[in-house]
C-alpha cells in the first residue's frame, strides 16, 4: 500500500475534529476549504507545525478573547473582571501593581505612590478572595501576570479557590513566572538570579504533580519586544529561555514530556505585519524541532507551540490616540492569521493612562470583528505558500538559530547556564537597549514614520480623551484594608508559618510551595512571604549600563 | 563647558527602554550622562545629583507615579540647598502637567517627543542658569 500524502494524514485530523456552527464560504458565497496548499506539502497540526498546531484551527475553536485588566483594590478589578465576562470576554488575564510585582506590601514606604496603579494591589487571601469573587473559577480559566512572587500569587490562588470549593486539580490557568525575561527586559526582579529559579522549578514540580489544568510558565516575548528587541531577537530570547525551563525541570527530575506540554507562550504583536506573522511560525517550526531532536520530547504536546499575542503597547500613540484602534486592528489581524491562540488587544488610550472602560470595549470589539465579520478564521494559515511569508519565516527561523548557537556556546552546551551567563553579564540586556536605540534614531532621522508624531500631526490639538484617574483614595482604602487583615489574624499561626517558610527556603531540595500555601492560609501577606525568602535568597541589584 | 545630565529611575517602576535610549541620545548631543540604575529613592536621587554635580536631573516616569515622586525629587534636592533643575520624561497625561509645573519640575516629555526637543530645553535651562 502506498504511504498516505501528508493531506490524506490532515484530512483524517481535520474530519475527526468538532467544529463550530458557521458556514465556511464567503461573504459572496463561494465555498472555502480548510487550508489549501499542495498534496505533499505541510499541513497544520502536521510538525513542525509550521502551519498552526491544529489540523482545523479556528474552524473548531476561536481564539480566547483574553483581557488583562487590573487596577485600584481588588473590589475595582473584580468589577472589571465582571465586565469584561458580560461583554463575551472569554479569558481573564490579572494586572497587578508594582508593589505587587515587587513583592512589597501596600503600606511598605517604597509602595508610596504605586498602590493600585498600574494593576490591582494584592497583599493578601483577604484580597485574593474579593479579587475572583462570584466568579466561576473551574469555568473560567485566569492568566496571572506575575514573576518575582509567582509562587506566592500561586499560593493564594490556590488558597483562595479551596477556600471557594474549587479543588486546585479543577484550576486552569497560567502563571507568567517567566523569571529570565524580568532580568532581561521587564526588570521586575527581586532575588537573584539562581534562586529565583529555585522557586521557578517547585512551581513547575508543584503544578506538574498537583494542579493537571494549569500551565506553569508563560514564556514571554512581549515584554522582550516593548523594551526594544528586534522581531528576532524576542523570537530568539523567548525560545532559548524556554528551553532553559525545560533543562530545570529536568535537573528537577521530571521528563521533558512532563514539563513541554505545560509551557505556553506569550509574543507581541508590533506593527510589521508580515514580519510577526514570520515570527509565531518559525516559533512554532523551532520549538517543534529542538523539543523533539534536541530534547528528545516524544510526546506530539510537547512539541506544538501554543502562544497568546498581545498588540504593541509601544506602538501606540499618545497622539490622536483614537487612531490606536486601527493599529491595534492591524496587530491582532497579525496574531490571527499567525495562528495565535489567545489574543489581547491595546485599548486606544493606553500611552495615556490604564484603559477606560470604554476603550476597553472597544479593543474588544476589534477582535470580535476579526473574529465574526471579516471570514479570516475559515482558513487556516492562509498566508502559508506566498513566497514572501515563507521566506520572511526562514529568515527569522535562520536569525533564531544564529542566537540560539551564542547563548549554548555562554552555556558550554547548556541553555539553562547561557541564558543566567548571558543575563549575568547584561548580554540580552545590551542587545535590546542597541536594538530599541537604533529604532529610536531612525524615528529621530525622519527614515520612519509615526502617524502623528514626525508626520500627518494635523488633530494632534484636538480636545483630550477621557482617561481612567486612579486617585490616592485607592492608595488609602488598600492601606488601611491591610492594617484590618494584620489585626483580625492570628500572630501566633503567622510566626509559625513564617519560620517554616524561612527555614524550607535554606534547604534547596525542598519545594517551597506547601509552606506558602500554608502561609497564605495565616493571612501571612505578600510582603512577608517576600522578606522571609529574601532572608535566604538576598536580593538581585542590577548593574546600571547605558 | 560639557552640560552633565543625570538620568534616573525613582521608585518601583522598571521599564528603562526609555531612559537608556535617551540619555544616548543625549551623549550624540555631546553631553555627559550619568545613569543611577533602577528603584532609587527621591533622596538617593537627589544625593548622586548633587556629588556628580550635574546641571539638570531627568526623572524617567512610566507607572503613574509621577504626581507623588516627582515633587519628591524635588523638595529632597532643595532640602540640600541645590537648584539643579528636574525634568520628566514619559507617560505623563495633560491634567497634570500644571501640577507637575506647581511641584517645581521644569519640563515634562511625553512620549513621542523628539531628542531635538528635549537637547533644545536643557540647553536652555543650563543657559539660563549660568547667565
Amino acid at each position: 500500500m502506498a504511504p498516505r500524502s501528508s493531506y490524506e494524514e490532515w484530512l483524517e485530523a481535520y474530519d475527526a475534529s468538532a467544529k463550530r456552527d458557521a458556514n465556511f464560504e464567503t461573504m459572496s458565497g463561494v465555498p472555502l476549504d480548510p487550508v489549501y496548499g499542495p498534496q505533499d506539502g505541510e499541513f497544520p497540526g502536521q510538525f513542525p507545525y509550521t502551519r498552526g498546531v491544529h489540523a482545523s484551527m479556528y474552524r473548531s475553536r476561536l481564539w480566547t478573547m483574553r483581557m488583562f485588566a487590573g487596577f485600584g483594590t481588588a473590589l475595582d478589578t473584580n468589577r472589571r473582571f465582571r465586565e469584561i465576562i458580560s461583554a463575551g470576554g472569554t479569558g481573564l488575564s490579572t494586572a497587578f501593581d508594582m508593589p505587587t510585582l515587587l513583592g512589597l506590601d501596600s503600606d511598605d514606604p517604597m509602595a508610596l505612590g504605586e498602590v493600585g496603579r498600574c494593576g490591582v494591589a494584592i497583599d493578601s487571601l483577604a484580597d485574593m478572595r474579593d479579587l475572583f469573587a462570584d466568579i466561576d473559577l473551574a469555568e473560567i480559566t485566569t492568566s496571572m501576570t506575575i514573576n518575582s512572587p509567582a509562587a506566592v500569587m500561586l499560593a493564594l490562588f490556590v488558597a483562595q479557590s479551596e477556600e471557594a470549593g474549587v479543588p486546585r486539580a479543577k484550576l486552569g490557568g497560567t502563571l507568567q513566572n517567566d523569571i529570565l525575561k524580568e532580568y532581561q527586559a521587564q526588570k521586575e526582579f527581586v532575588f537573584p538570579p539562581r534562586q529565583s529559579m529555585r522557586l521557578v522549578r517547585d512551581t513547575i514540580s508543584f503544578t506538574a504533580a498537583e494542579m493537571p489544568r494549569w500551565n506553569s510558565i508563560s514564556v514571554s516575548g512581549y515584554h522582550i519586544r516593548e523594551a526594544g528587541s528586534t522581531a528576532a531577537e524576542e523570537l530568539a530570547f523567548t525560545l532559548a529561555n524556554g528551553f532553559a525551563y525545560v533543562e530545570l525541570a529536568r535537573q528537577a527530575g521530571l521528563a521533558v514530556d512532563d514539563v513541554a506540554p505545560r509551557l505556553s507562550f506569550f509574543f507581541n504583536a508590533h506593527i510589521d505585519f508580515f514580519e510577526e506573522i514570520a515570527k509565531y511560525r518559525a516559533a512554532r517550526r523551532l520549538w517543534a524541532k529542538w523539543m523533539r531532536y534536541h530534547y528528545g520530547a516524544t510526546d506530539e504536546l510537547s512539541w506544538k507551540l501554543r502562544f497568546h499575542t498581545q498588540t504593541a503597547g509601544v506602538s501606540l500613540t499618545a497622539q490622536q490616540p483614537e487612531i490606536n484602534i486601527a493599529r491595534t486592528a492591524i496587530e491582532a489581524l497579525a496574531g490571527v492569521l499567525g495562528g495565535t491562540q489567545s489574543l489581547h488587544t491595546n485599548s486606544m488610550d493606553e500611552a495615556l493612562a490604564l484603559p477606560s472602560e470604554k476603550a476597553a470595549r472597544i479593543a474588544l470589539r476589534t477582535q470580535q470583528i476579526i473574529a465574526h465579520e471579516t471570514n479570516v478564521v475559515h482558513v487556516a494559515d492562509p498566508l502559508g505558500g506566498s513566497w514572501f511569508v515563507e521566506a520572511l519565516t526562514d529568515e527569522m527561523e535562520r536569525q533564531a538559530e544564529e542566537i540560539f548557537a551564542q547563548v549554548m556556546e555562554f552555556g558550554e552546551g547548556s541553555m539553562l547556564e547561557g541564558c543566567i551567563k548571558g543575563i549575568e553579564e547584561n548580554w540580552f540586556q545590551g542587545r535590546i537597549a542597541d536594538s530599541a536605540y537604533r529604532l529610536e534614531r531612525s524615528f529621530n532621522e525622519g527614515r520612519r514614520i509615526v502617524v502623528g508624531v514626525n508626520d500627518f500631526t494635523e488633530g494632534n490639538d484636538d480636545a483630550d480623551l477621557e482617561i481612567l484617574r486612579i486617585t490616592n483614595a485607592d492608595e488609602l482604602k488598600q492601606v488601611k484594608r491591610l492594617g484590618e487583615v494584620r489585626r483580625a489574624r492570628n500572630d501566633d499561626a503567622v510566626h509559625v508559618a513564617i519560620d517554616r517558610l524561612t527555614k524550607d527556603a535554606v534547604d534547596p531540595a525542598v519545594n517551597l510551595m506547601p509552606a506558602l500555601i500554608d502561609a497564605a492560609r495565616a493571612y501571612v501577606t505578600v510582603g512577608e512571604m517576600m522578606s522571609a525568602m529574601e532572608s535566604v535568597f538576598g536580593r538581585h541589584v542590577e548593574v546600571p549600563t547605558l | 563647558m560639557t552640560i552633565r545630565v543625570l538620568v534616573a529611575k525613582v521608585g518601583l517602576d522598571g521599564h528603562d527602554r526609555g531612559i537608556k535610549v535617551v540619555a544616548r541620545l543625549l551623549r550624540d548631543a555631546g553631553m555627559e550622562v550619568v545613569y543611577t540604575g533602577l528603584f532609587q529613592t527621591p533622596e538617593m536621587v537627589a544625593n548622586t545629583a548633587i556629588q556628580e554635580d550635574v546641571n539638570v536631573v531627568g526623572l524617567s516616569m512610566l507607572s503613574g507615579a509621577h504626581l507623588t515622586l516627582a515633587p519628591l525629587v524635588v523638595e529632597a534636592l532643595r532640602a540640600k540647598g541645590s537648584d539643579i533643575p528636574v525634568l520628566v520624561g514619559g507617560i505623563v497625561p495633560h491634567n497634570d502637567l500644571d501640577d507637575m509645573a506647581r511641584a517645581g519640575v521644569a519640563a515634562v516629555f511625553g512620549p513621542g517627543a523628539s531628542a531635538e526637543e528635549m537637547v533644545r530645553t536643557i540647553n536652555a535651562l543650563v543657559e539660563g542658569a549660568r547667565a
